[in-house]
């Protein structure tokens, strides 16, 4: 059964990781819906949050092969009920056709959206949710001419208590000990 | 006044001596215990080359005569040495030439390690002259690669790549250093690296898992071992026999996996896959505990594998994780060295005798000679076979050679007819199945045991492919013995064709050199055979004859490897004979 897995692995911060992994989703012919990729938490640990339409058993395979990557610290894969989500959107409506409309406020307050900037010329309009929000919220403002649109990639954190890298981390730098 | 340079030198710091980043390579090398580098120079490596000239004394390169051959001489180097092959090479094509080779051992986990010249730092990016993104080309096929452009950052770097290449499941790595970090200028110290955080090459053993695998082992009616080379690259070859000897559990081989138990070994029970042999393929579908040792279940050795082996319960005994449930699911999954593992389990199975179900394999190994394996070794039709051939040389050398195959008909029966008493003796291209590979890897195979009887098979396509390399042979003196199995056809791919595409034979004949003349260019004494009654005193000949050697032997021209798995069939599927139209 296809269905939506977020993968986040945890690496060190090196050249061309990024380049490694989307190679793994390359091989398999499988396009990746949305990938977000920053800092995380911990100093020098990047964060990649990957999100891809796939089989349980596809995404376990290549999630193994991500962890596999020598730079990856942790990878794990997880279904829609595992997590929790979001995604940014940003709207870049002209001022006069919003100020001409007395739908606008209601519409703001129904999608729980908020005003970044205004000026004259525009306004810039942000809201937070899952892709499907973000997206209602684009027709609905389509209808005063969206000038500029951009959506982030996922952000997502797990349901469970467990945080899984810290513990990790903290193996290994003991393992690092007995070593040195 | 006293100059300011000369005051900073009288500074307590200056006790390391600064060198150049090219010296620093060759040093490092040295630390690492290379002596044998095979390479080509080139525009952005000369610093290094430079600095080479010096240490010609204790690093020995080997100038090949394409890079190709480099990787290809580096991996068999590996392969039989069971140390890291190392090839050097310039930027851009010298690098790009290497990607084949980098690619044959990613698939057959061989360490090897790359260092290739890059143009100056300040010019990436430009399209500078023999500028080539090698990271990016690289990146699928390197276990590691990296780019170094400072002269202080190459000793980590060389450190790490080592560490990499030979570690957990071994593969190749690509240095790529920069012209001016060549140039630049560091204090040089060397610190072995032994550990990397974001990367675990040591994997405990999972007890409980090894309990659980005991346990289906000690219920076992029918067990059935599975090995590859995850038994070699461990060093488990003793370990291994200890574990297969006490359970009396019948083990059959992959590819690659060939000559880590020796041929005569009575639990040995030959090859599984495409061109394995008729039992092992047969009783996969038999045996109610499968136990795979160090190997990866590749479409070669599975056939459809969906129908493989449904009835039996599987053990994957594997260093890689990634490789558990890839292909096949595993009933028990035992990650981790089996060197580590295998011990522990032999510790907690008991001892059994199996003899009624090896009678089995026997009994189909009966069926297998009669209706394929003494036909082919003693023909009634004119022409040479190449099992003849093979069983011949298996005969002279008594098992002791080293075996070395290029690709395709000649490789198969390599594996099925040579006989084998050590490891590390076959080295051949098995995952990627790189026409081209043999001659190169039997060049690498001679310099890394100088002492031993290195015999390269080739069939007279993939001979074509990489001749070249008989400059480097003739240059080093390298005493490989060339065997080439001339059928004027790409054999394998002629088979398919006569097999599956209506004999319909498109664009597998070859219109063949004078391979005698070309050997003789090169200055490599040769013989043509081509008639039963020579073989065996031509075969005497080349082995005696002290240096490299070059033996053509015309073999039937439209010869087959049998038995043989039809692509996408089931192992029991497998076939003695092509089917009767």
């Amino acid at each position: 059964m296809i269905q939506e897995f977020t993968i986040t692995a945890f690496s060190e911060n090196q050249i061309g990781l990024l380049n490694r992994i989307t190679n793994l989703f390359t091989r398999r012919h499988l396009n990746i819906e949305s990938l977000t990729v920053g800092e995380s938490a911990i100093k020098g640990v990047h964060k990649f949050t990957i999100v891809v339409r796939t089989t349980r058993e596809q995404v376990e395979k290549i999630t193994k092969q991500i962890e596999k990557l020598v730079e990856v610290l942790k990878a794990f894969y997880l279904a829609e009920d595992e997590v929790i989500h979001q995604e940014i959107a940003l709207y870049k409506v002209r001022t006069e056709s919003l100020t001409q409309s007395n739908r606008f406020e209601a519409i703001m307050r129904e999608h729980n959206a908020r005003i970044l900037e205004l000026t004259p010329r525009y306004t810039v309009i942000e809201k937070t949710g899952h892709k499907e929000d973000t997206q209602k919220l684009f027709h609905e403002l389509d209808q005063f001419g969206v000038l500029q649109f951009t959506r982030s990639g996922r952000i997502a954190v797990t349901r469970s208590n467990y945080e899984y890298l810290t513990a990790y981390l903290k193996e290994i730098e003991k393992l690092n000990e007995q070593n040195s | 006044m006293e100059p300011k340079t000369k005051q900073m030198g009288k500074s307590e710091k200056q006790t390391t001596p600064t060198i150049t980043g090219a010296e620093a390579v060759v040093k490092c090398l040295l630390e690492e215990g290379v002596r044998d580098i095979f390479g080509y120079p080139g525009g952005s490596i000369m610093p290094v080359y430079d600095a080479l000239y010096d240490y010609l004394d204790k690093l020995n390169h080997i100038l090949v005569r394409h890079e190709q051959g480099a990787i290809h001489a580096a991996q068999a180097y590996a392969r039989v040495t069971g140390k890291a092959g190392v090839c050097i090479v310039t930027s851009g094509p010298g690098s790009t030439n290497l990607t084949t080779g980098l690619a044959d051992a990613m698939m057959d986990s061989t360490p090897v390690v790359c260092i290739s010249g890059q143009v100056a730092a300040g010019l990436l990016g430009t399209d500078a002259f023999q500028e080539t993104d090698i990271i990016g080309i690289s990146m699928p096929v390197t276990k590691w690669n990296t780019q170094v452009t400072k002269a202080e950052d190459i000793p980590a770097a060389i450190a790490k790549a080592f560490y990499i290449a030979r570690s957990g499941r071994p593969g190749p790595v690509l240095v790529d250093i920069t012209k001016n970090a060549q140039f630049g200028k560091l204090e040089f110290s060397y610190k072995p690296c032994t550990f990397i955080r974001s990367y675990r090459p040591h994997i405990e053993p999972d007890i409980s898992a090894i309990n659980q695998a005991a346990e289906l082992i000690n219920n076992a009616k029918k067990p059935y071992v599975l090995f590859g080379q995850g038994v070699i690259l461990a060093n488990a070859e003793e370990e291994f026999k200890r574990f297969i000897e006490k359970g009396d559990i019948p083990a059959a081989w992959t590819l690659l996996g060939l000559s880590a138990l020796p041929t005569n070994h009575p639990l040995n029970v030959g090859m599984l896959g495409m061109h394995g042999n008729y039992g092992p393929n047969i009783l996969t579908d038999e045996c109610d505990v499968l136990i795979a040792v160090g190997m990866r279940f590749d479409d070669r050795v599975t056939g459809d594998v969906t129908r493989f082996a449904r009835q039996a319960k599987v053990i994957h005994m594997e260093i890689d994780p990634a490789e558990i449930n890839k292909n096949v699911k595993a009933e028990v999954a035992i990650p981790g060295s089996v060197k580590d593992t295998l011990p522990l389990l032999t510790e907690r199975i008991k001892p059994a005798n199996h003899s009624e179900w090896i009678h089995q394999f026997r009994e189909l190994y009966k069926i297998e000679y009669e209706k394929v394996i003494s036909k082919v070794l003693h023909p009634e039709s004119k022409g040479i076979t190449m099992p003849e051939v093979i069983h011949l040389l298996a005969e002279k050398t008594e098992g002791d050679a080293i075996l070395v195959t290029d690709v395709g008909q000649h490789q198969m029966m390599g594996a099925r007819y040579f006989r084998f008493n050590k490891t590390r003796s076959l080295v051949t291209s098995g995952g990627l199945g790189t026409m081209g590979f043999g001659l190169p890897a039997g060049l690498g195979a001679k310099i890394g045991c100088p002492d031993r009887t290195v015999i390269t098979i080739v069939g007279d396509g993939g001979f074509q492919m990489t001749m070249q390399e008989m400059g480097t042979i003739f240059q080093t003196g390298a005493a490989v013995k060339i065997v080439i199995m001339n059928n004027n056809f790409l054999g394998m791919v002629r088979q398919w064709q006569e097999l599956f595409f209506d004999k319909r034979y498109a664009s597998t004949e070859l219109i063949n050199p004078d391979f005698i003349k070309l050997s003789e260019g090169f200055r490599i004494p040769a013989t043509r055979v081509s008639e039963r009654s020579n073989l065996s005193e031509a075969i005497d000949a080349m082995l005696a004859h002290p240096g490299p050697y070059l033996l053509e032997v015309i073999v039937e021209k439209e010869g087959n490897v049998f038995p043989m798995v039809p692509a996408g069939a089931a192992v029991s599927e497998i076939m003695l004979e092509p089917k009767k139209s």
